[in-house]
């Protein structure tokens, strides 16, 4: 029903989680819904004007008292608290800062957003692409994002959450995708004209595959140097796949960074979004 | 010097791409047509009499939703627009509008249809009905009804005049997040028409919330306490009171805009320590507020609404009142869930869904209570009623979507998505234009003197609601599939297309239903003789506004009425004690005892222009501030402080209506 991809074709854990939960929910509803609507459609057809036993009913100065009208309070006060209950833990579960419990060591990548493409960055295999994203499968993925554009939002909706890349500020998530695969991953976030066009191929391979694809990109003859990326910063739309066999080392402390007053960027950190405690 | 007189404008500012040529030209030929016709009727001197400076709350509400169809029907061009481009734009197709032209278009339909369609028709009905159904004759401050609905009127102007001057409009969605809306991404001036013009008609809202607030509060009839008002005065008041905590904080947050974008400053710039965020949170503290002032009217108009035509008491009024109330106060407590993905902890993720879920339970109160009421009473399927089911089944529906992404893991997966588009448009359509639609149908012979026509009516409901569940079910189901909104193409890969092509002829019924609507009005009127309303109760109404003539003269009652329970109109129909009898005829007018109290003079508020210059003034210091104009936008001001302090030395504010002349006109109608 639900056509191909997307929410109901979860492709990792957190995915999992989140289309169990919305499951969950929706029917939780439905036990106060589907009566309403019962008794909506019911006493509308049975109390209409001219049902001659309806007539008899009739009662036009019908209604009860304050604890009678409790039990239409409490209804629904019934299932927003499991829902609420619901709330509380899977929110917790599903932070996307919280780390996946696995055997395998995490990949960490680095995220820029900008106009309009994706940039990844390998800070261990010291790789960096554009609009595709490799990783291992079963191993859990943690991705760091910033942005060197106006706000946008990563999501690749088979491997669940999504989150914001904005600038001057650092958000994280933990994704991982259960087997292999070719996922399509997205911007969420209006951010001008090359909106729609901002995808990128998000690949989970076997850990040889990862490690061959990641020693080829090392063949590559392009070089991510501070001019590249100046060059790759400028405005672009429907930006074809790229791949850098190394990248300056200064490169995503530079954007994070790049917005910093001059005059104290040597001494302030960029806001690392790291969830406001209460 | 061409600088200073010209500011930024230039020849090329002038129209030369084909939507702003042709939209000017229709400007141009509608306001040339509404010319030739009042010159050819004669008619000048009755609009600006009888109309445009009458500070009568019945004819500013009617000039209020005239103009908020107008903008209704802008902001439906936009969204047949947008539905044809994402119908066609998939693969090799790109359709027919590039990608900024249609950010534009959403852009502006969202405004438009929140902002200058919505509004406009609520603040309408409001002025309509709410001081008939406290017994007033006018509001609190009547001068400032009037400036307030020309601010209104200024900014609906102001949104469309970049049709005509610039040619662009704000294409970075319809709360313009920075720093997509900053300088750096969106140089033109498209922000800057759309900031002032949210600046200026926000104004005339924060304005006419203070007048109905003190007039709720200040100018109920005799004997009508807080807990005896009628429903829809009662959800008024809620709204009114939602407009002044939240808009001043829209006016400061888009004003800090503008003194980024004029000033260069950096208040939500990405850089030089500007905070984007701060804007975000600023922004959905008021939009958050802004949903329920759309929607809890509504609540009122179907509590009237089913309470009438079930021939019943409402069922749970104390209750009714408490849940406007919660959802009044919850409504400030639930902003966050707008951006649960940028990354905040999850505990506090975890406090506003939480917030936002609790709002289920005042809502889900109302729902019960509405149902209760048609239990046991006699329900007429009139259009109002139809409209009513319609909202009950929709809005139920629309609820558990939003309960569903109050649950931060779930908005995780559906936050941007097509699913939030859904949500959104099912809660507003349902709980705000079918609370309007019907609210019009129901109200329709009170400011007319006719019943608008009933099978027409139920025709155009059916049509709204079959296009609804055409466009918006594919959109469920696309959010579910990872389409995001606002696209203005996408791959054939993604499957999307059949879906949008679905929602293109859903759109195309619900245009066949506003079609239809306006049929309906141009129909009755022509067969007004037929469907007139001669008792004053057409319905068998249950409130104060029923116990006055159909039309409303314009001093409202010939006498104030006296109320000494809720429901007063029906209670001096059927008294007190006794209940009618099972079978008994629905036309109790008889019963009405006549009323002892002769006629007063009456203090009536005169005619003023001022509203009118005043927001000239500011709209043309809006103008001056897009374009950089300094002189005019000093000169806009300085007119508009003149335009106060003239006012404030006009002693004939006011006239009396004698006892006399009320009488001979109340006599002349008793006539046959």
């Amino acid at each position: 029903m639900f056509g191909t991809g997307g929410v109901f074709s979860p492709q990792g854990p957190i995915a999992s989680q989140e289309r169990d939960l919305i499951v969950t929910a929706v029917l939780l509803m439905l036990a106060v819904a589907i009566p309403l609507l019962a008794m909506l459609y019911t006493f509308a057809w049975k109390y209409r004007a001219g049902n001659p036993k309806a007539d008899k009913t009739y009662d036009p100065e019908r209604t009860r008292g304050v604890f009678r009208e409790l039990i239409w309070w409490a209804i629904p006060a019934a299932v927003v608290a499991v829902i609420a209950v619901m709330n509380w833990q899977s929110t917790h579960a599903l932070d996307p800062y919280k780390a996946i419990v696995s055997d395998n060591k995490p990949v960490t990548i680095q995220v820029v957003a900008l106009e309009w493409k994706w940039l990844f960055i390998y800070p261990a295999q010291g790789i960096a692409t554009v609009n595709f994203v490799e990783f291992p499968e079963a191993t859990p993925v943690h991705f760091e994002l910033t942005a060197d554009a106006p706000m946008s939002s990563f999501w690749i909706p088979e491997l669940g959450s999504q989150i914001y890349a904005m600038s001057t500020m650092q958000t994280q998530i933990d994704l991982m995708a259960s087997s292999t695969g070719e996922y399509v991953g997205k911007d969420t976030e209006i951010n001008g004209a090359g909106y729609a066009g901002m995808t990128f191929v998000a690949k989970s391979a076997s850990q040889e595959d990862f490690d061959a694809w990641t020693a080829s990109v090392k063949q590559s003859q392009n070089v991510l140097t501070m001019d590249a990326y100046n060059a790759l910063m400028a405005p672009s739309q429907n930006n074809p796949q790229a791949f850098y066999s190394s990248f300056d080392k200064n490169l995503y402390g530079t954007i994070l960074t790049r917005y910093m007053p001059p005059a104290t960027s040597s001494d302030s950190m960029p806001a690392n979004m790291e969830g406001m405690k209460m | 010097m061409a600088h200073f007189l010209f500011g930024n404008l230039t020849w090329g500012s002038l129209p030369h791409l084909w939507y702003t040529e042709g939209a000017t030209a229709s400007i141009a030929l509608m306001g040339i047509a509404a010319a030739a016709a009042l010159t050819y009727y004669k008619r000048w001197t009755w609009l600006w009499k009888e109309w445009l400076t009458s500070t009568d709350p019945k004819k500013i509400g009617v000039m209020y939703i005239v103009l908020a169809s107008l903008m209704f029907f802008r902001g439906g061009l936009d969204a047949i627009m947008i539905w044809i481009q994402q119908a066609m734009s998939s693969g090799a197709s790109h359709g027919y509008l590039d990608a900024s032209h249609l950010q534009q278009i959403f852009t502006a339909h969202g405004d438009i249809m929140v902002f200058f369609a919505t509004m406009g028709f609520l603040f309408g009905l409001i002025n309509l009905i709410v001081p008939l159904q406290i017994g007033a004759r006018d509001l609190a401050f009547p001068f400032l009804n009037s400036l307030g609905f020309w601010l209104y009127a200024a900014g609906a102007v102001f949104i469309n005049l970049f049709f005509v001057v610039g040619g662009e409009f704000a294409s970075a969605g319809w709360l313009s997040l920075p720093p997509l809306a900053e300088l750096q991404y969106s140089p033109g001036t498209g922000v800057d028409y759309w900031i002032w013009s949210l600046q200026i008609s926000g104004l005339g809202t924060l304005l006419g919330g203070l007048n109905f607030v003190v007039t709720i509060l200040k100018m109920r009839v005799k004997g009508m306490t807080l807990m005896k008002m009628p429903l829809f005065t009662w959800t008024s008041l809620c709204s009114m009171v939602l407009v002044i905590a939240s808009f001043p904080v829209l006016t400061a947050t888009t004003l800090l805009l503008w003194l980024d974008r004029f000033f260069g400053m950096h208040f939500f710039t990405s850089g030089f320590g500007g905070n984007p965020m701060m804007y975000v949170n600023l922004i959905w503290m008021w939009g958050h507020p802004e949903v329920y002032i759309l929607v809890i009217p509504s609540f009122g108009i179907f509590s009237e609404i089913v309470a009438t035509f079930s021939g019943k008491r409402i069922y749970g009024y104390v209750s009714m009142v408490c849940a406007a109330i919660s959802i009044t106060l919850l409504s400030f407590l639930v902003w966050l869930h707008h951006f649960f993905t940028m990354g905040s902890g999850a505990d506090v993720n975890a406090f506003f869904g939480i917030m936002t879920g609790i709002i289920a339970i005042p809502t889900g109160v109302q729902m019960f209570n509405w149902v209760m009421t048609m239990f046991r009473g006699r329900i007429r399927f009139t259009t109002p009623m139809h409209y009513f089911l319609g909202f009950v089944s929709l809005f139920t529906f629309g609820g558990m979507a939003g309960v569903l992404l109050s649950i931060p893991g779930a908005d995780f997966e559906l936050h941007n998505s097509l699913f939030l588009v859904a949500h959104f448009h099912t809660m507003i359509v349902s709980g705000g234009l079918f609370g309007i639609f019907a609210g019009i149908v129901y109200w329709f012979p009170k400011v007319t003197g006719f019943k608008l026509n009933e099978r027409l009516g139920i025709r155009a409901f059916w049509l709204w609601l079959a296009g609804f569940f055409l466009s918006f079910t594919p959109l469920y189901i696309l959010g579910f599939m990872g389409a995001t909104r606002r696209l203005d193409h996408y791959a054939v890969t993604a499957g999307y297309q059949p879906y949008f092509i679905a929602a293109a002829i859903g759109i195309c019924l619900i245009a066949l239903g506003a079609i239809t609507q306006l049929w309906q009005v141009v129909v009755s009127t022509k067969e007004r003789k037929q469907n007139q309303d001669t008792t004053g109760d057409p319905w068998d109404g249950r409130t104060l506004e029923w116990s006055t003539h159909s039309p409303v003269p314009f001093y409202s009652f010939a006498v104030t009425p006296e109320v000494h329970s809720r429901d007063a109109f029906w209670e001096t129909k059927i008294g007190r004690k006794e209940l009618p009898p099972p079978g008994i005829s629905l036309s109790r007018r008889e019963a009405i005892p006549p009323s002892t109290k002769k006629y007063e003079d009456i203090e009536m508020s005169a005619n003023t222009a001022m509203g009118i210059y005043l927001s000239a003034f500011v709209f043309l210091f809006g103008f001056a501030a897009v374009w950089h104009i300094i002189w005019l936008m000093l000169a806009g001001v300085i007119g508009a402080i003149a335009c106060v302090i003239v006012r404030s030395f006009d002693e004939h504010t006011e006239y009396t209506l004698t006892a006399a002349e009320v009488e001979k006109i109340e006599m002349a109608r008793k006539l046959p």
